[in-house]
């Protein structure tokens, strides 16, 4: 038995290690100065693909990911890890989307592939944080859905066992297929880079990144294991007014920089004379002891 | 006029003949919200033996609660529950639409505001009413629903609005809002709705195989004194001192998500908007540099003390004693000097 995965997977800047210079003046986010990574729970879900992938041979790990033509970067990096090819699904008009607009963008992206016994993302985005486009994925493609696995665990009889890290315990689901999964960040950390892989898939790019340059150009078309897919809404037909702005139900009314009111701190010098006086005043107004 | 239809509808979670804390927060949050609305407050609740659930519902103020019962409710899967809010909600038009941000809610949340197009905020901290206009169109909208939430890895706090569609759905987590009866004698009418009319047999085609969930045994929500640990601390061994000064303290230790996602403390440790929410007596912040998301977490403890290295991390300016030096040279001597003090 073999499958195909498409793997979910999106590029964000790094928000845990935000640095004093990440806010400018104005105090919007300065996002030049953020690293773009692949986002970490989606890894996880990428190594859960290449499990299964090593369980049932034959089996296809397509990513797709929604982003500007940069985004093909976490394509080529999930293809030096494993993964067979990717697609990039990229417009104009897919700028400004909130969870259910992208949801709608990625789901006639996975039309479009057709073929899919399992999609796995991860659980949530790291600039987001909702969890959301996972769960509104399945709908919109009337799959069932898996969320917070943590282990995909086998397929028997067409059905599909996965251990889920739920509040405070673990439960074991059997789902049929297709299904879609989003995968916690306490499953598996993804394997890293293989040497062989990454030599044959350095050049792999989107069209966009070989525009102007006819070496990169001639080498995408005598190779095209190196191609990786760009897709525009129009290429997914994708109805415009359910992208971008126009299709998200939620608008921001208001982003605030964090402003805390300050409070008079009273500064307490680290040495022992200081610190036992502080003690002294917690005990005595019953804070602690 | 109070109408059955357009008012403000919460899911509760139901297990071992309980209703879980955060139902009853979003209860007790969407109480105010419908008296400032003028609209009735409903709860929407379904299982396995679900008798006199209503008496644990009712006293929040809840005009209605539909009871959906039926053995194949319990435990809980995605597509029968999401059925029945999607088709519910078709009938009820609900304004506002509340769940927990559990792993129940947070699943169940999207699938359902896809099917009915209708907008959903995840993890929100705050909840008001508001008007809004809309910059581009120049429309605008009276009383939406407000859904204040940290983004950006807690960077900035953003305001978010549902203009066009209902219901305008939140999810909140577990100790953000407060519970509070609001009447044990409230009087309030039980609805026992049919589940196979809401939902349909193809929904049932996940199965729960083994289920082992315990409690968990860290009790950050009721610990007094919450000794937290950030990235600052450098390492899982640092950890260590903290939990002595914990243990010493009658505490428990709670670490950011920076020091979580390091690896050097449990997610059942995590405070924050996307972890725990904490109000103790007193709140020692070790190594821990104060993201917002992290503040929304503990801002409302009564004595907050920051220990860093950094005269100028963020949680000092909402500390009210600061000491600025190593982790590893400040946690002994506070525990010397408890000792040494209360022999």
């Amino acid at each position: 038995m073999s499958l195909n995965i498409i793997v979910l997977a999106k590029q964000v800047p790094d928000t845990r290690n935000v640095g004093k210079d990440a806010m400018k003046e104005d105090g919007t986010i300065n996002r030049a100065v953020l690293p773009a990574i692949f986002n970490p729970e989606d890894l996880n879900a990428l190594e859960q693909a290449l499990k299964l992938k090593e369980m049932y041979p034959g089996t296809k790990v397509t990513l797709l990911t929604m982003g500007p033509a940069r985004a093909a970067e976490i394509i080529r990096e999930g293809m030096y890890r494993g993964a067979d090819g990717g697609i990039v699904l990229s417009d104009r008009a897919f700028a400004g989307s909130d969870t259910l607009a992208t949801s709608y963008a990625l789901s006639a992206a996975v039309r479009k592939i057709g073929e899919y016994d399992l999609i796995i993302g991860g659980r949530q985005a790291i600039d987001g944080d909702t969890a959301q486009v996972g769960p509104q994925i399945a709908e919109k493609l009337g799959l069932p859905q898996v969320t917070y696995a943590e282990e995909i665990q086998e397929i028997i009889d067409g059905k599909v066992v996965i251990k889920r890290r739920i509040e405070s315990g673990v439960e074991t689901v059997k789902a049929p297929l297709p299904l879609v999964v989003t995968v916690n960040g306490s499953a598996d950390a993804c394997r890293p880079r293989n040497a062989r892989n990454l030599q044959k898939f350095k050049y792999a790019c989107v069209p966009s990144e070989a525009a102007g340059d006819a070496k990169k150009e001639e080498m995408l078309a005598k190779r095209p294991y190196l191609q990786i897919g760009e897709w525009s809404a129009q290429a997914v037909e994708a109805d415009l007014s359910q992208c971008g702005l126009s299709g998200s139900p939620t608008k921001v009314k208001q982003i605030e920089n964090v402003v805390f009111t300050a409070k008079d701190a009273r500064r307490v010098e680290n040495n022992d004379e200081e610190i036992e006086t502080l003690i002294k005043e917690l005990i005595a107004n019953h804070t602690i002891g | 006029m109070a109408t059955d239809k357009h008012n403000l509808i919460v899911y509760c979670e139901f297990e071992d003949g309980k209703v879980a804390d955060v139902s009853l927060e979003l209860l007790t949050k969407g109480r105010q919200l419908a008296d400032r609305l003028g609209i009735r407050l409903e709860a929407v609740v379904a299982g396995d033996d679900l008798k006199d659930v209503e008496k644990q519902i009712l006293p929040y103020g809840v005009d209605t609660v539909y009871k959906f019962e039926d053995k194949r409710l319990y435990p809980y899967t995605s597509l029968p529950h999401s059925s029945i809010l999607i088709n519910l909600f078709k009938e009820k038009e609900p304004r506002i639409a509340f769940m927990g941000a559990t792993s129940i809610g947070r699943d169940l949340g999207p699938r359902v505001s896809s099917a009915l197009h209708s907008g959903l905020t995840a993890d929100c901290t705050q909840l008001e009413i508001g008007d809004h206009k809309d910059a581009r169109t120049g429309e605008e909208y009276k009383d939406l629903l407000l859904q204040i939430r940290p983004a950006f890895g807690g960077n900035i706090v953003a305001t978010i609005v549902n203009p066009e569609c209902r219901p305008q759905m939140a999810t909140v987590r577990e100790g953000v809002m407060k519970k509070e009866v609001r009447d044990s004698n409230y009087v309030g009418e039980v609805v026992n709705l049919n589940p196979s009319d809401y939902t349909s047999p193809e929904d049932y085609v996940i199965e729960v195989i083994d289920r082992n969930v315990e409690k968990s045994k860290v009790n950050l929500k009721g610990s007094p004194i919450v000794v937290c640990g950030g990235y600052g601390m450098g390492s899982k061994e640092n950890f260590g001192l903290l939990h002595e000064l914990a243990d010493v303290l009658g505490g428990e230790v709670g670490a950011s998500r920076a020091a979580v996602d390091a690896g050097w403390a449990d997610h059942d440790r995590q405070i924050g908007q996307t972890g725990v929410t904490v109000r103790p007596k007193l709140y020692i912040a070790c190594g821990v540099s104060g993201q917002i998301q992290h503040i929304a977490g503990m801002q409302e403890s009564s004595i907050i003390i920051s220990i860093n290295n950094d005269p100028d991390a963020p949680i000092n300016t909402i500390a009210d004693y600061v000491i600025t030096g190593n982790v590893e040279d400040v946690v002994p001597k506070l525990i010397k000097y408890y000792k040494k003090n209360t022999k």
